[in-house]
């Protein structure tokens, strides 16, 4: 499976976990693709942690405002209704349990719902930027990303990164399964078509619970 | 004509190196270019920079911290200028991680006369390394504790003789904070307009907190 695909198959898969009036945050990378995937005429509210909420597509060639991006700096556009803030309101929305979901790419996700997302020590440490606000603050995190990295497994019994967060991840998205975190550990609740129970369970160094395991829809 | 009005060299006269200097802007929307010009013309080092992130090596902060102006960074994100990740690992400049809402509300405390603010975010993570904790109902939460700075480098849409300023779109971000929270305040804006054009209700940052205006693009003869 290519890349691209993989990280369609997520971002779509997560698109039906949003509904109208939410108030949602999309990480920067796989995560901002969910916006492609959701309804048209979808009331999902997304939230822009650089400062403003009615995050909309981006604007056609030409259209560009340098005053309008995403928290990832590249051009968006702001929808009719949408509102500006400084960062202090940015954060008080997110901190303050007024953002329903958050999606966020992962390097490392455990049993108990650790996420490590943020630094590989001596090699990358770009910052946590709005990642550790997120995990804590939004009442819903939903992980995206692919289920294993250059074959290794990410969704670990126990994370070795640093962490983001502790405890805070809901539900782990991939292009293989559809993963909930509960009090009694990782309950596998999808899989993908085209592969099988065993195979995740392969490919997931976590113990995963397993009772009725529906197909994904892809 | 408003009295606030500078040149860059005027506004920044009394910078001196060592100053602790907030820099706004988010990825360099909302970012004094006009200002961080001068601190590169007038050679200010040993600064102590605090901005959201480090820009670009060719924007924003990040051309600050490719000069070596820096000797002590807080950010909340690094990562889109390679040069302060080679500084930082180098040992050449000391970088202090800060997750993004805990860095707005330590400002915010500066500004505010507060002495930090507790928050739950990095519990159980690096980041509350060497910090107090704090149970509030049951709850554990972080003392971060307020920032304030010399100077505070920010960038507005649109201001009045006053000082009043108005923000546009994105570039509110930091800008707001860090208006209240430096001794000198120096706002870089589009465009000056007299006294009573702007609506009291859209004002953000009231023109008490702004000690100089400079026009962007505005060059020293």
């Amino acid at each position: 499976m290519s890349k691209d695909f993989a990280r369609e198959r997520i971002a779509r898969r997560i698109a039906h976990e949003l509904q109208d009036g939410m108030v949602v945050n999309l990480g920067i990378g796989l995560p901002t693709w969910v916006a492609n995937y959701l309804p048209s005429g979808s009331e999902v509210l997304l939230q822009s942690e650089n400062g403003f909420v009615g995050l909309g597509p981006a604007p056609l060639p030409g259209q560009e405002d340098p005053d309008v991006t995403n928290a990832g700096g590249q051009p968006v556009t702001i929808v009719p209704g949408g509102a500006c803030f400084d960062s202090a309101m940015s954060f008080a929305i997110i901190r303050g349990g007024h953002v329903d979901v958050t999606v966020l790419g992962a390097l490392e996700v455990d049993e108990e719902g650790n996420l490590a997302n943020w630094m590989v020590p001596g090699k990358m440490v770009p910052g946590m930027g709005g990642a550790m606000d997120l995990t804590v603050g939004a009442r819903r995190v939903i992980v995206a990303m692919e289920h294993t990295a250059k074959g290794k497994p990410k969704i670990l019994k126990k994370c070795t990164l640093p962490l983001t967060a502790r405890q805070q991840v809901d539900l782990i998205v991939t292009e293989l399964a559809v993963i909930e975190v509960t009090p009694q550990g990782l309950v596998l609740k999808e899989v993908a078509p085209d592969t099988t129970v065993a195979e995740v369970v392969a490919q997931t160094e976590a113990t995963l619970i397993i009772n009725t395991v529906k197909v994904m829809e892809v | 004509m408003s009295k606030k009005l500078r040149t860059p060299r005027e506004a920044l006269a009394k910078m001196d190196n060592g100053a602790t200097v907030m820099i706004g802007g988010f990825l360099c929307v909302g970012t004094p270019e006009t200002l961080i010009e001068e601190v590169l013309r007038k050679d200010t080092k040993d600064l102590t920079l605090i901005g959201n992130d480090t820009g670009f090596p060719d924007r924003g902060i990040g051309r600050l911290i490719v000069a070596k102006r820096a000797k002590k960074v807080l950010a909340s994100h690094v990562g889109t200028n390679p040069e302060t990740g080679r500084q930082m690992h180098a040992g050449e400049t000391e970088v202090v991680l800060v997750p993004q809402g805990t860095l707005a509300e330590q400002v915010r405390a500066g500004g505010a006369g507060l002495g930090g603010v507790l928050t739950p975010t990095g519990v159980g993570t690096i980041v509350e390394e060497g910090k107090q904790k704090i149970t509030v109902n049951g709850r554990e939460f972080l003392l971060e504790v307020a920032l304030q700075a010399d100077y505070a480098l920010i960038k507005a849409h649109k201001a009045d003789e006053l000082g009043n300023l108005v923000y546009r779109r994105a570039t509110r971000n930091f800008n707001p904070l860090m208006a209240m929270a430096a001794k000198t305040v120096v706002a870089e804006v589009e465009e000056i307009v007299p006294v009573g054009e702007l609506d009291p209700d859209e004002i953000i940052t009231p023109g008490l907190f702004v000690t100089y205006l400079v026009k962007r693009g505005k060059k020293d003869e």
